[in-house]
């Protein structure tokens, strides 16, 4: 088992915002379990700002801890502002993870993304 | 039960419960008793001509006795290795190169250790011909199917005895006599099986057999190849003439005589050791599956290894139900991919068709010295609070509760 920081270690225990937004807004998903990590992320939107936010995420560790500091992360903040949020950041805000995790478990940031692009294509044709 | 302290901070468990033995089990107290003398009293070099050698000499070859009694095979054709990988090694390498029995192919099944199949997948690229036979859905070999592999070319079969991780136990025999109609030489890798199943180089019709010390309250890096006579190797590591021109090196005689007497206490208590395990195993089985649903066992249900369980909790990932259990102060292994340093998920769970949702989420537990009955309600406890609250994140779990839904109002 790798090492990990005692930050993905506290989101890992006691990760936060699990669960589907009712009716959501946007819909995320990457990963599938031949690779062993999966996430769905479903975001709320309002005032173009992310209202609320939820996952479901089968994965390692990293993974789970991945999902819970981008879905604190994306909270509150706009859409333009979450669609900055990369892979990367998410890891140096849970204090760094093992190099063999940073790609196959850190895709949070790239299921929060999914989800923005899912609400704004949606956006778009109930616009136009 | 040992009581101890996890390390970090607000992770504190007071149980300790091993359910990884086959990864590492302690010495048996006997064997290390056995083995203390040769590191600073009886130190002498076996090949010495003086007296310093005689003691270490005569305690390798009382091992070699040991040993092989455990496999009821002449010790003569016993070998010492530090490893069943380095035995494994030559086995395969050392055949080849001998080039006794012209031929190109060579013949295992696709759930063989990695020191057999990467071993494989080098003389593939060097232009041998490899044929990796299927196992059903318990992990077993069907001999039709090594029987129609077989070809005028085939220079070796190698099949384990037993399978580490699932447990499932091959019917050695009948595929051996399958290689002597053919004189293709036969070998077993029984590392994962030796000192927990009846082995008999006579019985099983084996050419070569592979075993482990550490794998019955050895020490690490003790390990034997059984050769029978008429079987030419070349040594895969070249030096002296120790034993016997195989296997250079001065022997390592503390993990020798270690093994030798785990070997001893093996064939002795044998079937009242495996016969506790078994039955833990077995109540340990039961109880999880009574507790948690959604459960698949891995492997044979009967013929399997005594003190082996291998489980897949659906629709969760393996080292996310690790690291819980590890903060619950209960250690096992899993086949995920995340816990494997190549990042590649169990090529045993996926050679008996497992999917691989199922395969991320195996847990190998094995029992060993401290398994205890008494602990069987409290991983039960654990195992099932773990499950619940891990599928309460699962996007697979939650598909599944809809389809269930689904089908339940049609």
């Amino acid at each position: 088992m790798p090492q990990y920081s005692d930050k993905v270690m506290d989101h890992f225990t006691k990760p936060r915002n699990i669960g589907e937004v009712e009716e959501p807004d946007g819909v995320g998903e990457v990963g599938n379990p031949v690779c062993g990590d999966m996430m769905k992320f479903t975001i709320k939107v309002k005032d173009n700002r992310i209202e609320d936010v939820k996952y479901l995420t089968f994965g390692c560790g990293a993974a789970i801890a991945v999902s819970s500091m981008v879905s604190e992360m994306a909270r509150g903040k706009t859409l333009e502002e979450a669609k900055k949020i990369t892979n990367k950041q998410v890891a140096e805000e849970l204090g760094g993870l093992p190099g063999n995790k940073m790609h196959c478990s850190n895709l949070g940031a790239d299921a929060l993304h999914k989800a923005i692009d899912d609400y704004m294509a949606k956006e778009k044709v109930s616009a136009g | 039960m040992i009581v101890r302290c996890q390390v970090r901070e607000g992770l504190i468990s007071m149980k300790d419960i091993n359910l990884d033995y086959a990864a590492a089990a302690p010495l048996d107290k006997k064997v290390l008793e056995k083995m203390m003398p040769f590191f600073t009293e009886h130190y002498g070099n076996p090949s010495s001509g003086h007296i310093l050698g005689e003691k270490p000499k005569a305690a390798i070859e009382e091992a070699r006795e040991a040993v092989a009694d455990l496999i009821n095979a002449e010790a003569k054709n016993v070998i010492f290795t530090a490893s069943a990988s380095e035995a494994n090694n030559l086995v395969i390498k050392g055949l080849v190169k001998a080039g006794k029995r012209k031929g190109n192919h060579l013949i295992a099944s696709s759930i063989e250790h990695f020191s057999v199949l990467n071993q494989l997948k080098t003389l593939k690229k060097e232009g041998y011909r490899v044929t990796l036979l299927p196992v059903d859905k318990f992990g077993m070999i069907n001999p039709k199917d090594l029987e129609a592999a077989i070809d005028d070319q085939t220079i070796l079969i190698s099949i384990q005895t037993a399978n580490s991780e699932i447990g499932t136990i091959q019917p050695i025999a009948e595929l051996s006599a399958l290689a002597r109609e053919r004189n293709i030489p036969f070998h077993t890798d029984a590392a994962a099986a030796a000192g927990w199943i009846e082995l008999d180089v006579e019985k099983m019709g084996v050419d070569l057999l592979t075993l482990a010390g550490d794998q019955f309250y050895g020490p690490k890096g003790s390990a034997a190849l059984y050769v029978k006579r008429g079987i030419r190797l070349m040594p895969q590591i070249e030096g002296g003439i120790q034993e016997k021109g195989l296997r250079a090196g001065t022997e390592n005689v503390p993990a020798i005589v270690g093994l030798g007497e785990a070997a001893k206490i093996a064939k002795d208590t044998n079937s009242e050791r495996t016969g506790k395990l078994a039955a833990i195993r077995d109540q340990l089985k039961e109880s999880l599956f009574k507790a948690v649903p959604n459960l698949h066992l891995n492997g044979h249900p009967e013929k399997r290894l005594p003190h082996n369980l291998n489980l897949s909790v659906e629709f969760v990932e393996g080292e996310a139900l690790l690291m819980r259990l590890q903060i619950a102060g209960i250690y096992v292994s899993s086949g995920s991919s995340c816990t494997s340093q190549a990042l590649k998920s169990s090529h045993v769970l996926s050679a008996i068709g497992r999917p691989p949702e199922l395969a991320q989420g195996s847990l190998q537990l094995t029992l060993g010295p401290n398994s205890s009955a008494e602990d069987i309600p409290y991983i039960t406890g654990q195992l099932s609070e773990i499950a619940a609250l891990l599928r309460n994140m699962s996007p697979l779990y939650h598909q599944y509760l809809k389809e269930e839904k689904t089908n339940a109002s049609v």
